[in-house]
């Protein structure tokens, strides 16, 4: 049994953590609830010998224990499998089992890998301890990492959003192990915002907000809508406004879209659909299937195979087929493309420039001055902070010192502020929080009203069949037929995501 | 016309002689490059080794009354030791706790530590001869570095004159054993298993319980002090204990190809050395004029750019550079 005693932590004046107490019992599976930013990542890394508590305590069996690195972590049975998993590549699954063990001088790796498949054995994983990790699916990295700690004898396992990255399917088989690892009387905390994962798994409940501790209640008294009253500290709808469909007019017709990969992956597959203006198309499908490749075509960013065609109607030139086009030409004939990959600094802005300069980058060649017009900028930054409620002291505070949730807002915005005819966004939610994920939404049901065509690629499928007018699917780089929200089931989308990649399997 | 000269033993033997002092600075190289630092002071660093070498020696056989080849040998390699350990530590404070660019601090290294050789080397060379002292000779020392068994050197013909040359010395051998003890290392051992693990993924092999900083700086440091080796090899074998300025050249560059061009592999540095070593010293037997020498010198560069191309092209994963090299590791980014 763990015990956390008024556990705090803060990083300069931001409270992530504070005076949050806390049993974990052995045989049960916790889940701690939050927001993003509520601290439940970094209440867990103080556990995981990551960070260091800077009040209170932590009681292992009623002894009071030191936690200062991962190493003391592992030592009192602690493991933490991360969101990002820490593995190394080049590595075998065995190699990175014992990486840091000091077993020995020598290794002796067949009998590390027969300990191995027998811990896999025993908790119904399958794994193959030669396997090179770059060789690994997501999953079976993902059970790598819980073998990891099994192996170095981890009594109580912490999983940060271990679902993110997984397909319903495997999801699914994972809730099963940890079922099982609970039967055998591991402790284990399930680190997650998905609501539906909460209450079909853990026993008990913990809820984060704003860095304490709001509750702890028995899985069995809780539904959705009371955690997500917990969680925001107010009553949230849980539904999204999807506005009726007026008028769509034909915006980009894509006919037999293929792209190559760098190492000769078809990661599109003749793909052909069309989207309309006053539509959402939502994109559903296991990341990486295709939908970077797919937007960045239509942008002009992607090289595509011979026989790809893209034809834009624009609303006051005629039809503009888009294949040899120019990013830059593209973008001036109001397709805009706000690409949110995992780091949202990557693509979109500039992180050491401010919200005025990030704004410019857009639009200095809007006026064929030798000086640029800053004024325009300013008026724009300031429009979509006022209007998308961006927290930051001025237009001129660098973005990356910014949260992620208002990076994304800045992102968003300085899209939507060029007005474009053909708006497409991917994972604009991603890793924001309830509130804001919704002014997201809001702004992208408005883009539709105004007549936008909106292409949004997401991969909350509730979402998704809450928000689009039209669903596609893609797997393995092929597109599913429109499909309709209102009539279509989450699990037929999960299997439309799966179940070409098992047929590629089987062959 | 080239003649060609290269079927001789001295060729052969000039070859083995600046392949293994590439080969010390192969192998340190690699050593630092697996814990994820690109180390471009290695150059600098081998040449504060060897006029480490040529100091000690020069200290103990102005002191010394009873010349001992045992213990010139000792005071020459304390001084290599010292100088490119020194050199190591400079860089391993700067780009491991400090988090300098690595390859400015590397390239500052060798800056430095090839003008401090050059400026001892003046020094003792005016105390040795007074005021125009051009260049310094340790004769004795040499000598005790390259002693050699006469019968199997001698007596064996053509193998002996061949594989163990009187010039070759104890250093040859430790080099060879050296680079096999490295494979060894990275293959068969837990710390090499971590090591690599360091240079590949920090954040991963921290999380396993890997005390990152630590490996970096014994990395780095052994790795210097091996390279540093290399340039004690150099002055005292094949210099013959003679160092006038600049004496090692551009060993150092050639060392550090010679990582690339061994795929961080040691055992594959070995025979990597040989070529690169024949390749250094064949315009002096093929009687090529000054401007063919010129292009013969740049052959080892010109074979590590294409292997550079080849590795590029195929992308096996294994012959790429440890994945986190040149990059910093901090624990608690937020």
């Amino acid at each position: 049994m763990f015990e956390l005693k008024n556990l705090s932590k803060y990083f300069g004046e931001v409270v992530a953590n504070e005076d949050i107490s806390l049993t974990i019992n052995e045989g049960e599976i916790l889940a701690l609830l939050g927001e993003n930013g509520s601290g439940k990542t970094t209440l867990m890394n103080m556990l995981a010998g990551l960070y260091y508590p800077d009040r209170g305590q932590i009681f292992l069996n009623g002894e009071e224990i030191v936690i200062k690195s991962p190493k003391d972590a592992s030592s009192y049975g602690i493991g933490m499998i991360h969101q990002h998993f820490k593995l190394v590549d080049l590595l075998t699954a065995a190699e990175n089992v014992i990486l840091g063990l000091n077993k020995g001088f020598f290794l002796d790796m067949e009998k590390v890998e027969q300990e191995i498949k027998e811990v896999g054995e025993m908790y119904g994983f399958d794994i193959d301890p030669k396997k090179k990790v770059y060789n690994m699916t997501v999953s079976e990295k993902q059970s790598l990492e819980i073998i990891k700690v099994l192996y170095r004898g981890a009594n109580l396992l912490i999983l940060d959003e271990p679902t993110a990255v997984l397909t319903p399917q495997e999801t699914k088989q994972l809730f099963k192990a940890l079922r099982k690892l609970k039967e055998r009387g591991k402790a284990i905390v399930l680190i997650t915002h998905k609501m539906n994962e909460v209450l079909g798994v853990s026993d008990s409940i913990a809820v984060l907000r704003k860095g304490k501790l709001v509750k702890r209640l028995a899985t069995k008294d809780a539904n959705e809508l009371m955690l997500a009253e917990l969680m925001v500290g107010e009553k949230v709808s849980l539904n999204i406004k999807r506005s009726k469909v007026k008028d769509p007019v034909l915006r980009l017709e894509i006919r037999d879209l293929s792209v190559k990969n760098q190492y000769g992956k078809m990661v599109l597959d003749n793909v052909s659909f069309d989207a309309y203006g006053g539509e959402i198309l939502g994109i559903a499908g296991i990341s990486g299937s295709g939908q970077k490749e797919l937007l960045e075509a239509i942008a002009g960013l992607q090289g595509t195979q011979k026989g790809s065609d893209i034809t834009y109607y624009h609303p006051k030139h005629n039809e503009i087929k888009l294949i040899g086009k120019s990013p830059f030409q593209i973008k001036r004939l109001g397709i805009s493309l706000s690409f949110v990959p995992e780091d949202r600094l990557g693509m979109g802005l500039v992180g050491s420039m401010g919200m005025v300069d990030n704004v410019l980058l857009r639009t200095y060649d809007e006026t064929p001055n030798f000086y640029k017009n800053r004024k325009r900028a300013k008026k724009i930054a300031k429009a979509i902070k006022e209007e998308l409620a961006v927290s930051t002291p001025s237009e001129e505070t660098a973005v990356q010192t910014l949260s992620g949730g208002n990076v994304q807002k800045v992102l968003v915005g300085r899209e939507i502020a060029n007005n474009p005819i053909v708006f497409m966004t991917a994972y604009a939610v991603r890793g924001l929080d309830i509130n804001t994920s919704y002014v997201i939404y809001d702004i992208l049901n408005k883009q539709k009203e105004a007549g936008v065509a909106v292409i949004y690629v997401g991969e909350d499928l509730d979402v998704l069949l809450a928000l689009s007018d039209k669903i596609l699917v893609l797997s393995n780089g092929k597109i599913s037929k429109p499909l309709d929200p209102k009539k279509v089931t989450k699990e037929e989308i999960g299997l439309l995501m799966t179940n070409k990649i098992e047929e590629e399997l089987e062959k | 016309m080239l003649a060609i000269e290269i079927f001789s033993v001295s060729f052969f033997v000039a070859m083995v002689l600046n392949g293994i002092t590439l080969l010390f600075g192969c192998l340190g190289e690699t050593i630092i490059e697996k814990a994820g630092h690109l180390n471009l002071g290695i150059p600098g660093i081998m040449y504060l080794g060897g006029i480490g070498a040529i100091l000690g020696a020069f200290i103990y056989e102005s002191n010394a009354t009873n010349f001992n080849g045992f213990l010139a040998i000792l005071c020459a390699l304390f001084f290599c030791i010292l100088m490119s350990g020194l050199g190591a530590c400079i860089y391993a404070v700067l780009t491991v706790s400090l988090r300098a660019n690595q390859n400015v601090t590397g390239l500052a290294l060798t800056t430095f530590g090839v003008g401090l050789a050059n400026f001892l080397g003046g020094s003792l060379g005016k105390l040795a001869q007074g005021g125009s002292g051009l260049f310094v000779s340790v004769k004795e020392t040499s000598d005790a570095f390259t002693f050699y068994i006469p019968w199997l050197s001698e007596k064996t013909g053509l193998f002996g004159k061949l594989f163990f040359n009187s010039s070759y010395g104890f250093l040859t051998f430790v080099a060879l054993i050296l680079a096999v003890l490295v494979h060894i290392f990275f293959k068969k051992t837990s710390i090499g298993l971590n090591l690599k693990a360091v240079g590949e993924n920090p954040q991963a092999a921290d999380a396993a319980g890997i005390n990152v900083t630590k490996y970096k700086y014994v990395a780095i440091m052994v790795g210097g002090i091996i390279a540093g080796l290399g340039g004690c090899y150099f002055v005292m074998n094949y210099l013959k204990g003679v160092w006038q300025h600049g004496a090692l050249g551009d060993a150092g560059w050639l060392a550090v190809a010679l990582v690339i061009f061994s795929l961080w592999r040691p055992l594959r540095s070995i025979w990597g050395a040989f070529l690169f070593g024949a390749l250094t010293v064949a315009y002096n037997y093929l009687h090529a004029s000054t401007s063919q020498q010129e292009i013969l010198k740049m052959l080892p560069y010109l074979v590590t750019i294409i292997v550079l191309i080849v590795t590029s092209l195929n992308k096996r994963r294994e012959d790429q550079p440890p994945r986190s090299l040149g990059l910093h590791y901090f624990r608690e980014e937020r």
